[in-house]
């Protein structure tokens, strides 16, 4: 069992947890993830790791409520334990002086990705970082990631705060040289950005979140085409050169459980959901 | 008293059939996660177990990897002194009630049964199932433990071959924990092998047993990730017994095998068996089945899966095999019984393409008619493709089922770790001895896709040799 250490709600949906877990913490990485699974009924589900304190023995996940499973784990509080947590699993980030890197983060993998680019910086790393959300409102990390970058940007869909879109990255591009590009996000934006760097030849990593079972290498529910040969994003990645990955497979196959998670949703709706009333 | 090789009673009176085994109606079984094999009842247990012939010089004894005193646990169930028949099997075999449910006796103990020779040999794995359900029943007895050496031993995977490995090695009075990465220990036993044939619940109980020895069993730890090889000697470990498996699924390579609705049979086998998404929703863990099912394979694997399919619901559970019907690696038992619960057979065919619909699921699979050439270096032959064959059949879901190779993060993790082209681990086969001093491996591993026993044995045999190793080093 894994004690619940720290709650915070970052944005409506958007929740952070401390989690007490010395061994892993110990071995973590950045560009990492865990597998939770919260009780004997409970399914397996992969979330990246956006922190760690080996002294406190604790990790930290950032999580979008979006299914039953990561709504059941938003309503645990503070003191209550996750039944499984495997990890770290994944290889780690590529964390190496560069010289400038774009770093673009969206939705609720901006967290992750802000212990990527701290690392980055460390290691000698210039910055420009890019956060982005649907809508302002669920914007995270903006502080942090502006702190450690040497140039900063937001933006949003709706253009509700800082850019509109991603269509700025194009000038962006254009006008300085970058050695590098650096993408966690939902698929959909991680292929744009890939697209937009692609004709400025700016290496470009994505960190590929398929759908998961073991995150071992035992099942292949994770596989996605990279240059034409299938990889398992659990063990060959999860980062890959997003100039190489087949996107538009993966936006298919992360698709395929719709209607079976609509029914675990309102199936867990229907039992009564949890106790703090807000599935 | 009888003559060496004489039976001890006259054999005129016996049949030359084995009591056959109570199942569930296929019919209704098709439907059901429940097991098929409903196992001997006393009567039926003595009945078969008074077949036996207690030869002096038992062939089936050497048949056996664990090498079981067969005709002594069966003659105790010949006196219904049936503690005593588990306790006489239990000094070989830590696990006699999966074994009994899973091993293929047909190749081993009872394809050398004398009895064989005239009729149908002895049920043993039947008789060694009955004894170790008796107890099961009754309560286990909790072993008297040895005075501890003060050694420590980790142990990577608790599959078979770990779970055997280490029950010797706390038998022996060494400290044992296993490392296992998934949620639950048990490997193929709970992630792969179905409910219907072999029940979660028997695979828990005697895992109890091991952990009633003294072992501690540490879930979640993927070794290689959360600790190397090298982490866990400095963490104090004396040696290491790998028996990490062999987990990792193949695939055709075939143009659009990533399609929506074709899984490997391992990602299937662990949603259904380890997820227990045949119960979703009540479970979390969803499984998508479609109408028609076509599993490619002629394994237990593929066995497996089909008989999944088909109790999920499918209206059509078709398995695609590129060799004839006599070559099938699958026990002859599990082949009769797919077939009984109306599961067909498309022989000497293989995929070539699937097709997708709109949304990017499956929705048809070529395929190419074989015949079978000259035998290839499995001594097997060769199956190749007829010219101008190519048909399509109808598909909704593909289950791919054609093998699985070694795990690969401990041997990319460990470094002087000797491995074959294969990625299987290489040691000595005596020992289990690895290219690193206190380290041993056995099981799927070592060898690939194998049987359960014979992870057993190799974990025995480790865990002997190890012992010999720790008994030897100045610590
Ligand atoms: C390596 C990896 C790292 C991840 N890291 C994070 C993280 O740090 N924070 C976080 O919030 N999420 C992360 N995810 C996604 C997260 O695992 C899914 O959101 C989660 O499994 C949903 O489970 P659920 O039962 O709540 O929802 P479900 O009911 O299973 O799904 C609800 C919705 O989420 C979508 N979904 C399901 N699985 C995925 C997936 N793998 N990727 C994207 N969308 C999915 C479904 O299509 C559906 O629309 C990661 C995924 C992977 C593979
Ligand atoms: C569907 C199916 C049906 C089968 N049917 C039969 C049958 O009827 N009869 C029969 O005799 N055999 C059968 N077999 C084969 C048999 O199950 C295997 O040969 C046997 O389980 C091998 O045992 P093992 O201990 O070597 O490995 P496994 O059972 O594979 O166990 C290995 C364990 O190690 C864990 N592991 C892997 N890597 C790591 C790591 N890095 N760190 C920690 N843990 C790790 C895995 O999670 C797993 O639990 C079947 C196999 C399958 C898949
Ligand atoms: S999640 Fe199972 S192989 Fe990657």
């Amino acid at each position: 069992m894994y004690k619940i250490i720290t709650k915070r709600e970052l944005a409506p949906k958007i929740k952070l947890f401390e989690i007490h877990a010395p061994e892993i913490a110990e071995q973590a990485r950045p560009g990492q993830f865990v597998i939770v699974r919260l009780h004997e009924k409970g399914e397996r589900v992969p979330l990246t790791i956006a922190g760690y304190d080996r002294h406190k023995g604790t990790i930290t996940i950032v999580f979008n409520e979006v299914g039953k499973t990561t709504k059941e784990l938003g309503c645990l509080n503070n003191g209550d334990s996750i039944l499984n947590l495997a990890g770290p699993l994944g290889n780690p980030s590529e964390i190496q002086k560069f010289g400038r890197v774009l770093v673009v983060g969206g939705g609720v993998m901006t967290a992750p990705l802000y212990l990527v680019a701290k690392a980055l910086r460390d290691a000698g790393n210039e910055l420009t970082v890019v956060v982005g959300a649907r809508i302002k409102d669920l914007l995270i990390y903006e502080k942090e990631m502006k702190n450690i970058a040497d140039e900063f940007y937001v933006t949003t869909d709706d253009g509700s705060k800082g850019q509109k879109g991603l269509d700025f990255l194009k000038e962006l591009l254009s006008k300085k040289h970058f050695d590098r590009a650096v993408v966690m996000g939902p698929v959909v934006m991680m292929k744009t950005v890939s697209e937009i760097t692609k004709p400025f030849s700016v290496k470009t990593i994505v960190t590929l979140t398929p759908i998961m079972v073991d995150g071992m290498g035992m099942c292949g529910a994770c596989r996605v085409t990279v240059k034409g040969e299938t990889k398992f994003g659990c063990v060959d990645g999860p980062e890959f050169d997003g100039h190489a990955v087949d996107f538009d497979e993966l936006i298919k196959r992360q698709r395929v459980y719709l209607p079976e998670e609509r029914v675990a949703s309102v199936f867990y709706e229907k039992i009564g959901g949890c106790a703090c009333g807000e599935a | 008293m009888a003559k060496p090789n004489q039976p001890t009673q006259p054999p005129a009176k016996k049949s030359k059939k084995a009591v056959p085994m109570p199942k569930q109606e296929p019919k209704v079984r098709a439907r059901n996660f429940n097991e098929v094999a409903l196992g001997y009842s006393e009567e039926q247990a003595l009945e078969e177990a008074a077949r036996c012939l207690n030869c002096p010089k038992p062939q089936c004894v050497v048949g056996c990897p664990v090498e079981l005193d067969i005709p002594a646990f069966i003659k105790l169930i010949k006196e219904r002194k049936y503690d005593e028949a588990i306790k006489k099997i239990k000094e070989k075999n830590s696990l006699p009630a999966i074994c009994g449910r899973v091993c293929p006796q047909e190749e081993q103990c009872q394809k050398l049964c004398v009895l064989g020779k005239i009729g149908e040999p002895t049920a043993i794995g039947r008789l060694e199932r009955f004894a170790a359900d008796y107890e099961l029943k009754k309560g286990v007895d909790t072993p008297t433990l040895p005075t501890s050496t003060g050694k420590k031993v980790a142990i990577i995977g608790a599959g078979p071959a770990g779970l055997t490995a280490a029950a010797d090695l706390a038998k022996f009075g060494h400290e044992v924990v296993i490392f296992e990465a998934l949620h639950v220990p048990g490997g193929v036993l709970v992630y792969g092998i179905p409910e219907f044939r072999l029940p979660k619940k028997i695979v828990e109980a005697e895992v109890e047993y091991i952990k009633k020895l003294g072992v501690k069993i540490q879930t979640d730890a993927l070794i290689g990730r959360l600790h190397t090889i090298e982490d866990l000697f400095k963490k104090g470990f004396d040696a290491v017994f790998i028996g990490t498996g062999a987990g990792l699924p193949q695939f055709m390579r075939i143009p659009g095998e990533n399609l929506g609705g074709i899984y490997s049979a391992n990602e299937f086998l662990i949603r259904v068996n380890l997820m227990k998404s045949y119960r979703f929703p009540e479970y979390d863990t969803p499984i998508r089945i479609g109408k028609k099912v076509a599993v490619i394979g002629g394994g237990n694997v593929a066995m497996d899966s089909a008989r999944s399919a088909l109790r999920l619901g499918a209206e059509e559970v078709c398995i695609v095999y590129r060799r004839s019907r006599e070559e099938l690696p699958a026990r002859e038992e599990e082949i009769e019984n797919a077939e009984e619960e109306g599961i067909v057979c498309k022989f000497l065919a293989a995929p070539i393409r699937f097709i997708g619909d709109e949304k990017g699921w499956v929705k048809g699979m070529e395929c190419i008619l074989m015949q079978l050439g000259e035998p290839d270096e499995s001594g097997r032959r060769r199956p190749v493709p007829i010219k101008g064959s190519e048909f399509i059949m109808d598909v909704d879901t593909v289950i791919v089922a054609i093998g699985r190779t070694p795990n690969p993060i401990i041997q990319t993790t460990t470094k002087g770790l000797q491995t074959t082209k294969w990625g299987t681990i290489i040691v000595d086969e005596k020992t289990g001895q690895t290219s690193i001093p206190g380290v041993f491996a056995g099981g799927d591993i070592v060898t690939g896709e194998a049987t359960v026993i014979s992870a057993m044995g190799a974990g025995k045999r480790a865990a002997r040799a190890i012992n010999e190793y720790l008994m030897q080093k100045k610590s």
